[in-house]
């Protein structure tokens, strides 16, 4: 519980975080303040990809990535549980060093059936992106 | 015109000859436990486990989708080495995942790729990620990966 969260959303992003496997192998976390989120994968030596160049595995990156998404699908709206993934599409556009990844997603469309996200991951510099993503969810219960 | 035709190589006999090396050098492959079970000239399968720790939904129990993009990713860029003659890396430039049915709890999941195309710098590639059959698709991906130029001397180009 932190007390200086404003989204009540919030709690339970980070609880969902701490219970789910898949998050907990990769190791990251969630900021989040207001609708704002930002979500960090720690630098862990298992994310590598390529050892003799030192780069971040972009199933990892993807998968941060789709994380992410996902999750501020589900921070501003009032589901009971994360949405399901439709698709999703991700460019390469830098390598991944052995740093810190940060994530910001935004939801370019909130349908009653599909949400539309992007997604975008940096290191150093947050006007160079390492990896973006598009993707859609179904936000429907049916 | 060339003085000497250019040494070619069975890159795919030699990745069969290493399946399990070239997964093992990959620590994030290492932790999503996928295994690589043939390789063909520009085709490739494998086996991603249901594993507790991958579990990406508390309901259901099944398996997180970024598992099964890694999967598609690393069979992709395989599919792509194991297409050519000389030996080169490949990068993925991006990579789209369709998802069709949640895979099912504890059971294997196989995947295959193919390196449909191939120019001098890009490898056109096509996954699919089944319990059983094709018929009955779990996900499907399509990928593009840059070659990496040769390095350390070896395969000038022409």
């Amino acid at each position: 519980m932190n007390p200086q969260l404003t989204n009540p959303r919030a709690d339970e992003i980070d609880a969902i975080l701490k219970r789910l496997p898949f998050a907990q192998t990769l190791g990251m976390r969630c900021e989040v303040l207001g609708d704002e989120m930002t979500a960090i994968l720690p630098f862990q030596e298992k994310l590598i990809g390529n050892v003799a160049i030192r780069a971040l595995h972009g199933g990892a990156i993807a998968s941060f990535l789709e994380l992410t998404a996902m999750l501020q699908v589900f921070l501003i709206s009032d589901m009971p549980r994360p949405p399901k993934p439709i698709n999703l599409t991700i460019d390469y556009l830098r390598q991944g060093h052995a740093k810190d990844l940060y994530a910001r997603a935004y939801v370019l469309k909130m349908g009653r059936r599909m949400a539309s996200v992007r997604a975008e991951a940096w290191q150093e510099n947050r006007a160079e992106p390492v990896t973006a993503l598009m993707a859609h969810f179904l936000v429907a219960a049916e | 015109m060339n003085d000497k035709p250019k040494q070619q190589y069975d890159i795919a006999a030699i990745m069969n000859e290493n399946i399990n090396v070239m997964r093992d050098v990959v620590p994030w492959a290492n932790e999503t436990r996928f295994r690589v079970t043939k390789v063909e000239k520009g085709h490739v399968f494998g086996v991603q486990p249901w594993e507790a720790h991958l579990v990406g939904d508390l309901e259901t129990g099944v398996i997180h989708g970024g598992v099964i993009t890694t999967f598609l990713d690393n069979l992709c860029g395989m599919a792509c080495t194991s297409a050519m003659t000389e030996m080169r890396f490949v990068a993925t430039i991006d990579l789209r995942i369709d998802y069709m049915r949640p895979a099912e709890k504890g059971r294997d999941i196989i995947g295959e790729a193919e390196c449909y195309h191939l120019t001098r710098t890009v490898c056109f590639t096509r996954a699919w990620a089944y319990h059983e059959t094709r018929d009955k698709l779990i996900a499907t991906a399509a990928g593009t990966f840059a070659i990496n130029k040769a390095r350390l001397g070896g395969g000038s180009r022409k």
